[in-house]
């Protein structure tokens, strides 16, 4: 079973990334839960979200304590929360940055997810949207493969900047 | 269709496909994605139905019982203190012989205010005369939404179906969903008593103790009789859709030493506990008790068991521990977890298990030797 754990602030997107992911798997012919943690949060404030994907049927609804690959959608998160806790060994972090970021552990992959959302002008409530360019990247990676991350974005939203955006991310994701 | 969703998602599908004539309903967390979803179906024309927005809990089941009796399916649904305010008119409904179905998302009651998961907000309503069924995936959420419809309008049963999925681990988990055609599965509603204007009667008149008991010994006969009813909707159900359900669903309990028996999503996650117990020499099996109005005939003869209980009756003990050891006999290891959404793992469930001590009681987090 492959665990991901998303790190966002309310308001970011965070539960729809964890849910578009879950969908993308879901198309690759996977099994795969999105389980966001609903806690007393506000916007702005730190939330995290979690993914399952295997290839059984999954029977656990408990949250992600050992989480194989760690989304940080916002890096200042990791002023205030360990993102990189519970991390596996050998596991893979993706931080939307357009730098590395110093006190990563394991593979630590980096786009700016932030400005590709703002160079499609994917803004809403003043903030960009930053879970469907994040699918780019996690296909990039591996996670899932392209053609279901768009599949996914296409079905959940019904405007064409999201699939650039995914694809733009796809292209700039530097480890 | 094969899709994802929710388990808030799941419920509106089904009711989409039982096709209400009147859903009545006021919001509440984590329960307001449901009727959201179906007021939108409503809306945009998916579903023709009358939905009436209520201004409580205590009405929207009132315009439930006036549409039910009126010759209409009805839904609603609910979540904890929505639930507790209905509570005088969920009697009366049973007791109206209503067919009526009802989603409840389990959450704790305040205060101190929480909106996650429990189950007491349910156990509240068990001697209600309704039939209570717990679900622990976003399929059975919807699987058991369309059953119950079903099961409550039989002739032999007549009384309304409570489903019951936990607040957020259920609720607002997204899995896999297979929606159905459901044809005929669903045969036109029919209510015996409906109200005939061409034959006026009355309805909840005054009714002595000369007779009293004897309506109240009819809801006793009907539910017992549910449990055959419920066995063959639910075979009829796997006939045509290929999913089976029973009273309970046992996992590895064959020639398990020690039965694990939980609701909801624990009873899920308990199978991942078996599998590491197994791994580790012990035979261990999980008992997800799904239907607990009609309470089942259990056989746990000659094992161990190990009772969660995500609920509790203070002065007494945890509410499944004590339904099991009076069906039973058996003496369970009573663990108290999971209370307002409280963080429980299948590591942690495993150890229930392992630091088993049959008839006692442990309240996770609380006693030091869990």
């Amino acid at each position: 079973m492959y665990e991901v754990r998303i790190h966002s602030r309310g308001g970011q997107g965070g539960v729809t990334a964890a849910k578009l992911l879950a969908l993308a798997a879901f198309r690759d012919g996977k099994h795969a839960t999105a389980c966001p943690f609903y806690g007393a949060e506000r916007r702005g404030a730190p939330v995290v979200s979690f993914v399952r994907i295997d290839d059984e049927p999954i029977k656990v609804y408990s949250q992600i304590h050992e989480p194989d690959l760690v989304i940080v959608l916002d890096a200042s998160i990791m002023d205030v929360v360990d993102v990189l806790e519970g991390l596996k060994d050998g596991g893979t972090v993706l931080l939307n940055s357009a730098h590395p970021v110093d006190g990563c552990r394991g593979t630590c992959y980096h786009v700016d997810l932030t400005g590709i959302a703002l160079a499609q002008n994917l803004v809403v409530a003043g903030s960009p949207i930053l879970n469907t360019p994040v699918l780019g990247a996690l296909a990039k990676m591996g996670v899932i493969t392209l053609p279901s991350a768009l599949q996914a974005i296409r079905e959940m939203f019904d405007d064409e900047r999201n699939v650039k955006a995914a694809v733009a991310a796809y292209e700039e994701l530097k480890v | 269709m094969l899709t994802i969703a929710t388990g808030n998602r799941a419920v509106a599908e089904a009711v989409k496909a039982a096709k209400p004539g009147v859903i009545a309903a006021y919001p509440i967390t984590p329960q307001t994605e449901i009727v959201e979803q179906i007021a939108d179906y409503v809306t945009t024309g998916d579903l023709d139905s009358r939905y009436i927005p209520v201004e409580s809990e205590h009405s929207a089941m009132a315009a439930c019982i006036g549409a039910s009796v009126g010759g209409v399916r009805t839904f609603t649904a609910t979540s904890s203190h929505g639930l507790l305010y209905m509570h005088e008119m969920i009697h009366w409904a049973a007791g109206g012989r209503l067919p009526i179905v009802m989603a409840n998302v389990n959450r704790a009651l305040g205060p101190g205010w929480n909106t996650w998961a429990e189950h007491t907000d349910a156990f509240s309503q068990r001697d209600t005369g309704w039939l209570q069924v717990y679900v622990g995936t976003v399929q059975e959420a919807y699987d058991a939404t369309l059953m119950a419809f079903r099961i409550a309008e039989d002739e032999r049963v007549l009384l309304p179906v409570m489903v019951n999925l936990d607040g957020f681990s259920l609720s607002h988990i997204t899995q896999s969903l297979e929606t159905e055609e459901i044809g005929d599965f669903l045969p036109p509603y029919h209510l015996p008593h409906a109200i005939d204007t061409e034959n006026p009667r009355g309805y909840g008149p005054m009714t002595g103790p000369d007779n009293y008991y004897r309506f109240r010994w009819d809801i006793e006969r009907s539910m017992r009789d549910a449990r055959d009813v419920i066995a063959e909707v639910e075979s009829e159900f796997a006939d045509r859709f290929g999913r089976s359900y029973g009273p309970t669903e046992e996992y590895r309990c064959e020639d398990a030493d020690v039965v694990v028996i939980a609701l909801g999503t624990f009873g899920k996650e308990a199978e991942v506990a078996v599998d590491r117990l197994r791994d580790e020499g012990i035979r261990a099996g999980s008992m997800r008790l799904r239907w607990f109005r009609p309470f089942p005939d259990l056989d746990l003869s000659g094992r161990e068991v190990v009772v969660i209980d995500r609920d509790y009756s203070f002065g007494f003990g945890g509410v499944v521990a004590h339904s099991i050891r009076a069906k039973t006999g058996i003496e369970p290891y009573s663990v108290i977890a999971g209370l307002g959404g409280q963080e429980v793992t299948y590591n942690d469930i495993a150890d229930f298990v392992r630091g088993r001590r049959p008839g006692e009681e442990t309240w996770f987090g609380v006693n030091d030797h869990v």
